[in-house]
Parts: structure tokens; C-alpha cells; sequence
């Protein structure tokens, strides 16, 4: 295209313009919505919920109600208690798997793109390695052994199953950022390989790290679901996984207790849903070309 | 007269509003002649080409007619145009090297798009394998996958298989850009001995590497902020340019015979303007050595001579 | 080519080495000593196991031999199929007990995976071209993506089963049945299969129609479908070239998608009490029968590894440019 309209931009004017234009899209705004409206649930709500949700407060099986906003369970547990502390326990496992995960794609991916030759070749070999592993059935065996499990110890072992693609991705990204011109000019001027990767590459990759960390973040969520629904959640939390095997464990299918197993998947689908939409929200607002049609 | 065209006008829909890429360009293309479209880059030179066989997606015909051997483009309808491209239009793009269907054998793709066209395969070949061998290429090529060639190849393929019909018009977008000196050189000749052999009857060769059109080119069109500033004989174009900004961008080059590219046009001091809401009267004011008061006013397209128009105030007819 | 599959076969080689050091060592790295820890649980619930079990250590592991002996030995009984005794249903060999379990898995997975690559594909073509349909494709997609494997599986359970009473929820056949090569058996038996597939089916289907729709529209804008059109081809040629080449992509994306799907497989099995690997896992789990649980484990990276292999040989026949090899070590 050689017609040019936007006059050149510097960086600061570049991310008040992304800032700009993603508070104006709609994908954005409702996808952040929602999952900031559930995280303060559960970082707030369970300052309100002064019980114990796992305490036999009320009466057993009982629909929702005035008292228990999302009924009992078999136990006379307060299921609205148990969702709060369970999206708390979700976001924190999404939060640190998602960082876990970043960092160490981010370092081999880096590395691998940036210092190229036999680093790259191990790098990738190790990555598509741990790439074909079937995570979850891994994550499993693994958790399987644990005597103790806590929601830190999920997010990382989650962290280190999940970091290949980010790799990848990065590795494919440094490659071409790194023969550019003004990572020759950093390295004449005698910068050190960190110094130029943080301030010069990552930079240009902003808004794809970005992304990045948002995906890793609802597969993180979806991942501790699934590992907490085997029966290999935290022992000593609730979890949104673990209240639909419990659900399942006291056949809330065939009592009919659906407002047992309905909100924790719900919240799940609209956690990880809205990232999603986000996500493709937010590309729309860094790649203009998707912008303008 | 194979092209006349007509104070065509293309807009580009962005966000902020219209970029007017074309804002009443005229001119007239002979039976015969390759005109070279000169300029900086976003002065229209690609929209221009562009429209005259496909649209993209964001731009929109606003006005102005395009007539090609007495019947007029539909430019602005995808479907009708469909009839005349290639038929009649044809392009040669920039994007040579990727032009071709990364996994389609290349005699597959001719033949589909042949079909397309309503002819068959098995006709053409003879012909096709004439033009192959004309440009250096073997038969063998059509059994390859375009990644099987080298970046020289794959240009002449699709140069071959852009005139393959005999179209009346053919824009050449940019053509040589990728390429290195010698090949650039060999790409150009090959244009010239399409004319000449009648694959082609006219063509538009857009580029900005006005020394390497001078070779190849009869008249040249030099363009500004989307309009048509000067139109002449390729010689009086290089030689005795009347308009300032022709001038300018004549005397921003060295000696004829090096490339240099839009870096060298950065020598005229300034910018060129806006195209979101351009300035009224004539678009270079700013920048030109001549302004005067007049200048604020539309400048005339005046006559110089025959073959030679130049839209400014100084100009004397 | 020749260069593609053997950088291809070398890591899966290493993955393989890989899974099989985890699955050695992380019993053995574990704080608590769980082999211990299963022994000595075992001693009480059930004595004859663990007795046979303790000689089963003493012949393979020998656990006072040094660690390196115990790899070795560890290597050549998997190399002669031996992966152990069961625990839960001893006296059982573990392969004996995964070679039962495997093809209900695998009923569940062939036809979910290939059905809703093919339908997803399907899906997101069309959208790709149709404005009203990606604003429902779209969501709808992202929708089915988002939603864990099991909530979805316990929906349908509940809906499909409880509340209409269409189909049973558990099980891979009916208690009153014995298997048996009848109508009746055969019916009861699909009859089991379709929720737990459906479920499988219906979460994967989302991700493959957006991927689908977003290879076409790039391709849609890539230089050859520019230079095609400008050449005045047809919508139809345009597109079919679009869908082809689109393809591609998804081809190595099934494998890689694999793992997640099979993950999700464990947890749908886990809700429907469907007798395969899933349910099998979570026995294993419950029951602390680690052999069990790691030889799981190994079948299903063998399982996950070969269906890898057999999606790179579909794409070298398939995609000319890794068949003739000038794209090198792009894997």
C-alpha cells in the first residue's frame, strides 16, 4: 500500500492510541468486563461470606433461595459461599500458571530466536518436545503423587506444561525482529544481549506478549478444572473444579441439586469465553488493518 | 486512443473519513505505448494501476469513467469487470514471487485460470510453451510448484501467464522493486518485446525508479497527491520537465544509469500533503520554489504541445 | 523430506525417552516415598497383592540397587511389555487392563476428533464467507472452546439423560448385558457411546471453526488470491484455492491438538463412568495404583506420538512444499 495516511507515531502516542481504541471496542470492554467483574467477586466476596465454605451451615439440598443465593449442597453446604472461594482459587491458579507459563516461553523462546545456532536447535528440540506431551494426562500422573496439593502447587506445575507454543511463538518473532535495523545500531553501540532483547525486541512485541499471557491464562483455568474434576484439586481450598466432582461424587445429576454443578462450569465458561473474546478484541485493536473494516 | 481516462476519482475509506488516493486524474494512453507512472510513494501511482482492474477492498470509486478500445471499465462493478480482466486487463503485480498458488503445480493454475476465461488449456499450450521459451523457461516449469523456481523465474512466469490472452492494457505494478540490477534490467527488455511481438497492445509501468523507465518508456506520467501534475514524451520528461515538481524529482536523481530509490526524493525539503483533506489549489505550493498567490486557485492543465500537458501557473502553452 | 521426518521421528524418539524418565523418576522423586506409601497401604487392604507386589519389586526394582540399575531394569521390562502389576484389579498386568479399557477411548476419540475437524472445518469455510453466519459462528465458537470438557459432559448427562431420559449417563453398556456380538448389545452399546462422543465433539468443533475461518480469511488476503482475482477468476475458484491451502494448517494443528483432546476424553470418560482410559485413570487414582496409573500414562503418549507421526505423513502428502523439502526444518 503506498498510500500512507497516519503520519508517524511515536511510541508513547502509538500506546495511547491502542488504549484509545480498546476502550472503544466493544469485544474489549465486555470481555474485560466480565472478568473483572468475577475476580472482584472472588477477591471481595469472600470478605462479606464470613463462613467457612466448606462449614454445613444450612439445610441439606436446598435450591437457591434468599438465604443461599445458589442453594445448599447435599451436605448443607452454601454453594454461593463455595463459587466465591472458587473463582478465587481459579483466578489464582490462571494468574500464576499464565505467569509461570509466560516466563519460561519467554526465556527459551528469546533465547532460542536470539542467540540462534546449536542454543536454537536444543531450545526447539526441547520445545516440540514438551509440545507433543500430552499435558494433561502428565499434569495428572504428577499431581497424582502429591500428598499435599495446594492451589500454588497446581499453578506451577500447570506453569511448566504449558509454556511451549508461547516459545514458539516468540522464537518465530525474534527471528525476524532480530535483523532489524535498529538491533544492529543497539548492538553496535555494545548493548548486552538482555539489555537489547528487553528494551528493543520486546517492545515491538508488546501487544502479542500480551495476548499471549491472556491465552495462557484461560488455558491455565481450563487446565486446574480439569485436573480439580479428577479428583486431584487442592486438598486444603475450594475450587470450581472441585465442587463439580464433588457434585458429581454425591450425584447432584441424579437428585437434581443443578444449581450445584451449573454455576462453577458457568463461571469457568465465561471467564475463559470472555479472554477469548478479548483476545480477539484486542487484536483488532493492534492491527488496524483489522480496525478499519 | 487504447485508454482514455477520465477525472477519475478513488477514494480510500479509513476510519478518520475519505483518503482521496485519486482526485481527478485524467489522460490518454495510444495504441501501442508504454507510459511510465512515476512518483513518490502515496502520490496515487499504485491506486491508479489498481483501479483500472481491481478495486481492493477499502477503496471506492467516487467518479470519472475509464474507456478502454472504445468501451468503457466497469470499474466499479467487481462482477462485470470480471469479464474484462485478464481478457482484456491485465497485471503484472509487485508481489511477483508470491503471486502464484503455493500448491498448485504451475500448469494447474494456468489451466484453471483459463477455464475460468472460458478456454481450454490444451489450445493454449502450444502458444504458451512458445512464450515460455521466449523468456528463458522450459515446458518443465508447468509441472512445478512455484517454490521450485527462483525468484527470476517465477517473475517471467507470471509475466507469461499476465499476457497470456493478449490483453489490450497491462499494468506492470512495480515490477522490478525485488529484483536486483541485472535482472531489473532483463525484466524491463522483456516489457518492451511484449509490446513489441503484440502480447500486449499498451502499458502502464508503474514504478518509482524513473532512470529504468526512462529505458523502457515512450511518455511518462508523473503524479502528485493524487492527482496528474505532468504527462510527456519520456524524453521531455528527463530532459526539459516543465512542471516545479517534475523538476525537482529530475534533479533529485544523479546521472542516469544507478538505481536510487524514494530516498533520493527526500532531497525536495518537506512533505507531501495529506490526502485526508488535501489543500485546495495546487497541491505542491507548499513545497515549490515557484509558489505564488495564484497557486492557491486549481491550476489549469495546460498544453504545452501535442504530447506534453503539465498541470501549474508557470506553465506557458 | 527425507530431512523432515527423521528431525520429526527424532523428536518423538526424545519424547518418548522423555515420558518414560518422568514416569521413572517421579514416583521415585516424590517427597513421601509413594511407593512406600502404596505398599504399606496395600499391605492392609489387600494382602496376596501385596505380596506379590513386593516380590515384583524385589525381581525389577530392586529397591536397594542403585537408581541408574533401577532405570535400566525399569527400560527392559517396558521393552518386553511389562508395565507392572494392577493394584485394583489384581491380579491383572497393567497392560492386560489398559489393552481392555483402550478401545472404548479410542471409540470415543477417533470419531470425535476426525467428526469435528471435518464439520469445524466445514463451518468455519462457511463462515469465512458469509457475514451473517460468522457473527454466529464466531461467538458460538469461542462459546465451545471456553467451556471445560466435563461441565459440558455433565450438562448433556443431565439434560440428555435425566431430564429427557434419552440416553443412559453411565457406563459403556447396560449392567444387565453381557458383551455379546447381538443387535440388541450393539444398540445398547452406541446408545452409551453418544454423549460422552457428543460431548467431545461439540467442545472441539468450536476451536476448529474459528481456526478454519481465520486461515481462509488470510488466505483470502494473501498475494495469490490478489493476483487471481485481478485476473478476473471466478469467486468459486478463488475460494476453493483459499479452503485448499487453509487445510494446511489445520492438518499439523490436529495433532497438536491432540493431547488437549485426549485430556478432555479422560475427564468426559470420568463423568459418564465410561469404561475407558479416563475412568480407568481415575481408579487408578483413587485407589493409589501408580503402576496402573503410569502405564496410562505411556500408552497414552505412544497413542498420542504415532497419531502425531501419521498427521505428518498426511501433510508431506498433502503440502508440496515440506514434500519437496526446500522449506527445511520448519516443524
Amino acid at each position: 500500500m503506498t498510500t500512507s495516511v497516519t503520519p508517524d507515531a511515536d511510541v508513547i502516542g502509538k500506546r495511547s492510541e491502542h488504549l484509545y481504541f480498546a476502550l472503544r471496542n466493544p469485544k474489549v470492554v465486555i470481555g474485560l468486563t466480565i472478568v473483572i467483574g468475577l475476580l472482584l467477586l472472588g477477591v471481595i466476596g469472600p470478605f462479606f461470606l464470613n463462613n467457612d465454605p466448606n462449614e454445613y451451615i444450612g439445610p441439606k439440598s436446598e435450591g437457591p433461595s434468599g438465604d443461599f443465593w445458589l442453594g445448599t449442597t447435599y451436605f448443607g453446604q452454601d454453594v454461593f459461599s463455595q463459587f466465591v472461594h472458587g473463582l478465587r482459587s481459579s483466578y489464582l491458579v490462571g494468574g500464576l500458571g499464565a505467569v509461570i507459563a509466560f516466563a519460561i516461553g519467554l526465556s527459551v523462546g528469546f533465547t532460542a530466536g536470539y542467540r540462534g545456532g546449536i542454543v536454537d536447535e536444543l531450545l526447539n528440540m526441547l520445545t516440540n518436545v514438551v509440545l507433543v506431551l500430552p499435558a494433561l494426562a502428565v499434569l495428572i500422573v504428577i499431581s497424582s503423587y502429591l500428598e499435599v496439593r495446594g492451589v500454588v502447587s497446581q499453578g506451577i506445575i500447570i506453569g511448566l506444561f504449558s509454556w511451549p507454543w508461547v516459545a514458539r511463538a516468540v522464537r518465530a518473532q525474534s527471528f525476524t525482529l532480530r535483523n532489524r535495523d535498529y538491533v544492529d545500531l543497539a548492538k553496535l553501540t555494545g548493548k548486552r544481549a538482555p539489555q537489547i532483547i528487553i528494551k528493543e525486541i520486546m517492545p515491538n512485541m508488546a501487544s502479542y506478549l500480551l495476548m499471549s499471557v491472556i491465552l495462557l491464562f484461560g488455558g491455565a483455568i481450563l487446565f486446574a478444572a480439569m485436573l480439580d474434576f479428577i479428583g486431584l484439586g487442592p486438598t486444603n481450598a475450594v475450587s470450581l473444579g472441585t465442587m463439580m466432582q464433588q457434585s458429581m461424587a454425591w450425584s447432584a445429576l441424579h437428585l437434581g441439586l443443578w444449581w450445584w454443578f451449573v454455576p462453577p462450569g458457568v463461571a469457568i465458561t465465561a471467564i475463559v469465553g470472555s479472554l477469548y473474546i478479548t483476545n480477539v478484541g484486542l487484536d483488532e485493536v493492534f492491527n488496524p488493518k483489522l480496525r478499519e473494516m | 486512443m487504447a485508454l482514455q481516462v477520465e477525472d477519475l476519482r478513488v477514494h480510500y475509506r479509513t476510519m478518520r473519513g475519505d483518503v482521496r488516493a485519486l482526485d481527478g486524474v485524467s489522460f490518454g494512453l495510444e495504441d501501442g505505448e508504454i507510459m511510465g507512472l512515476a512518483g513518490e510513494s502515496g502520490c496515487g501511482k499504485t491506486t491508479l494501476g489498481k483501479s483500472l482492474i481491481r478495486l481492493d477492498g477499502r477503496m471506492r470509486h467516487v467518479g470519472g469513467t475509464a474507456v478502454l478500445d472504445g468501451e468503457e471499465l466497469p470499474i466499479n462493478d467487481d462482477k462485470a469487470m470480471n469479464a474484462r480482466r485478464f481478457n482484456d486487463v491485465s497485471i503484472i503485480p509487485q508481489y511477483s514471487m508470491s503471486a502464484m498458488n503455493p500448491t498448485r503445480k504451475i500448469g494447474k493454475l494456468t489451466a484453471d485460470l483459463l477455464r475460468a476465461k472460458g478456454k481450454s488449456y490444451r489450445e493454449v499450450k502450444p502458444e504458451l510453451v512458445r512464450r515460455l521459451e521466449l523468456v528463458g523457461l522450459s515446458e518443465k516449469v508447468l509441472d512445478n510448484y512455484p517454490i521450485e523456481l527462483s525468484g527470476g523465474m517465477k517473475q517471467r512466469m507470471v509475466m507469461v501467464l499476465s499476457t497470456l490472452l493478449d490483453p489490450s492494457l497491462l499494468i506492470a505494478d512495480e515490477v522490478t522493486s525485488a529484483l536486483d540490477v541485472s535482472n531489473q534490467k532483463a525484466v524491463a527488455e522483456t516489457l518492451v518485446r511484449f509490446r513489441d511481438l503484440g502480447f500486449v497492445k499498451s502499458m502502464i509501468v508503474v514504478t518509482h525508479d524513473l532512470s529504468l523507465v526512462y529505458q523502457i518508456a515512450d511518455t511518462i506520467m508523473i503524479m502528485y497527491a493524487g492527482q496528474v501534475v505532468e504527462k510527456a514524451p519520456a524524453d521531455t520528461i528527463i530532459k526539459s520537465p516543465s512542471h516545479p515538481y517534475t523538476q525537482a524529482l529530475i534533479g533529485a536523481l544523479p546521472e542516469v544509469g544507478l538505481e536510487y530509490g524514494d530516498k533520493r526524493l527526500k532531497s525536495i525539503p518537506g512533505k507531501p500533503p495529506q490526502l485526508l483533506n488535501p489543500p485546495t489549489g495546487c497541491r505542491f505550493r507548499a513545497r515549490c520554489p515557484l509558489a505564488h498567490d495564484r497557486c492557491a486557485e486549481e491550476p489549469p492543465a495546460v498544453q504545452i504541445a501535442d504530447d506534453h500537458v503539465a498541470s501549474c501557473w508557470k506553465v506557458e502553452s | 523430506m527425507g530431512r523432515y521426518f527423521r528431525r520429526k521421528l527424532l523428536i518423538y524418539g526424545i519424547t518418548f525417552f522423555i515420558a518414560v524418565t518422568i514416569n521413572f523418576a517421579i514416583p521415585r522423586l516424590m517427597p513421601g516415598d509413594p511407593v512406600a506409601r502404596m505398599l504399606s497401604r496395600n499391605a492392609v487392604s489387600n494382602p496376596e497383592s501385596s505380596e506379590a507386589l513386593r516380590s515384583y519389586f524385589d525381581n525389577l526394582f530392586g529397591l536397594d540397587v542403585p537408581m541408574w540399575q533401577q532405570y535400566l531394569n525399569y527400560w527392559g521390562a517396558l521393552f518386553q511389555g511389562d508395565l507392572g502389576v494392577s493394584i485394583f484389579a489384581f491380579p491383572s498386568s497393567v497392560s492386560s487392563v489398559v489393552l481392555d479399557a483402550l478401545p472404548y477411548t479410542l471409540a470415543l476419540l477417533l470419531p470425535s476428533i476426525l467428526l469435528s475437524w471435518f464439520v469445524g472445518n466445514g463451518l468455519g469455510a462457511m463462515a469465512a464467507r458469509n457475514k451473517l453466519l460468522d457473527n454466529t459462528v464466531l461467538p458460538i465458537g469461542y462459546l465451545f472452546t471456553a467451556v471445560p470438557y466435563m461441565w459440558l459432559a455433565i450438562l448433556l448427562a443431565w439434560t440428555g439423560g435425566i431430564i429427557l431420559g434419552w440416553f443412559p449417563v453411565a457406563g459403556g453398556y447396560s449392567f444387565a448385558l453381557l458383551p455379546a456380538p447381538t443387535w440388541t448389545f450393539f444398540v445398547d452399546l452406541v446408545q452409551h457411546w453418544f454423549l460422552p462422543f457428543l460431548s467431545l465433539f461439540v467442545v472441539a468443533l468450536g476451536g476448529w471453526a474459528i481456526g478454519m475461518r481465520n486461515l481462509v480469511i488470510y488466505e483470502l488476503e494473501s498475494d495469490y488470491t490478489n493476483y487471481m482475482q485481478a485476473l478476473g477468476a471466478p469467486q468459486r475458484l478463488v475460494r476453493r484455492y483459499a479452503f485448499r491451502n487453509a487445510m494446511l494448517p489445520q492438518i499439523s494443528g490436529l495433532a497438536l491438538q491432540l493431547g488437549v483432546v485426549v485430556g478432555g476424553a479422560l475427564v468426559t470418560e470420568a463423568v459418564f463412568a465410561y469404561p475407558g482410559l479416563g475412568s480407568l485413570m481415575l481408579n487408578a487414582i483413587q485407589n493409589q495404583d501408580f503402576f496402573l496409573l503410569q502405564g496410562i500414562l505411556l500408552f497414552i503418549v505412544i497413542g498420542v506420538l504415532l497419531f502425531n507421526f501419521l498427521a505428518d505423513v498426511v501433510y508431506v502428502l498433502v503440502d508440496p512444499r515440506t514434500r519437496l523439502g526446500l522449506e527445511g526444518g520448519q516443524s
